[in-house]
């Protein structure tokens, strides 16, 4: 089981900020296509992956980055600090 | 090197005043002030960010301009919450023995702030609410580094 959060609109398309997910997925893409599989509302949200970013604990991270060990997954739009 | 993330007002006076307190090494100190500009109509701003890593990923901004210029003190302050036009966002200060490491890592924290730091702004005027979305040049300022 892992967190997955979600961030600013991912998170109003998805409807909450965070759930407890059971996945058997290898990478972050494995994820984001197991969680596109469920709902509309996770196909809105994960349409174009291009438009998103995604942490692991809390760290910047690739889609192609493994999930082995990681514990919070974060979904969110680029980011518009300053 | 201090990091702040708060929803509460700042003072950059306030600030300041002990800023690299007791450092006598230092020549130069420059701050940056972000500011709600409001255009277009803007009723007020909410900042959403990500509790746990906008603290670690300012922090690990802030380090990484501290190995590239001699900097004697660093301060970022960043605020999230509802903001209205005219109220402080942010702040930054740097102080280094000269002016030149000052200004630059000043930028340099700005920059990466800016599409780094993990917050989301979502404007709401009297027509409706949007997410502000990043500028491409905001992306570009990074390269220069």
């Amino acid at each position: 089981m892992i967190d997955v959060l979600y961030f600013a609109w991912v998170r109003e398309r998805i409807g909450l900020p965070k759930e407890r997910v059971k996945t058997g997925a290898a990478t972050v893409s494995g994820l984001v296509d197991e969680l596109r599989a469920r709902e509309a509302r996770y196909e809105a949200a994960f349409a174009d992956t291009s438009a998103l970013r995604v942490a692991l604990d809390q760290e910047l991270a690739d889609f192609d980055a493994p999930l082995e060990g990681v514990r919070e997954v974060a979904f969110f739009p680029p980011m518009t600090g300053g | 090197m201090t990091v702040r993330v708060q929803e509460a007002p700042f003072d950059p006076a306030v600030e300041l005043d002990g800023f690299a307190a007791g450092r006598t090494d230092t020549g130069a100190q420059v701050t940056f002030t972000g500011l709600v500009r409001g255009d277009g109509g803007l009723h007020h701003m909410e900042i959403e960010h990500y509790p746990g890593m906008t603290e670690k990923a300012i922090a690990a901004i802030e380090a990484d301009a501290v190995r590239r210029w001699d900097l004697t003190a660093s301060l970022v302050i960043h605020r999230y919450g509802r903001l209205a036009p005219g109220e402080r966002i942010m702040m930054v200060a740097t102080a280094a023995p000269h002016r030149k490491a000052a200004f630059e890592a000043a930028e340099f924290l700005m920059d990466y702030l800016k599409s780094r730091a993990p917050f989301w702004k979502r404007e709401a005027s009297e027509t409706g609410a949007a997410w502000v979305a990043a500028k491409d040049e905001d992306e570009a300022a990074l390269d220069r580094w």
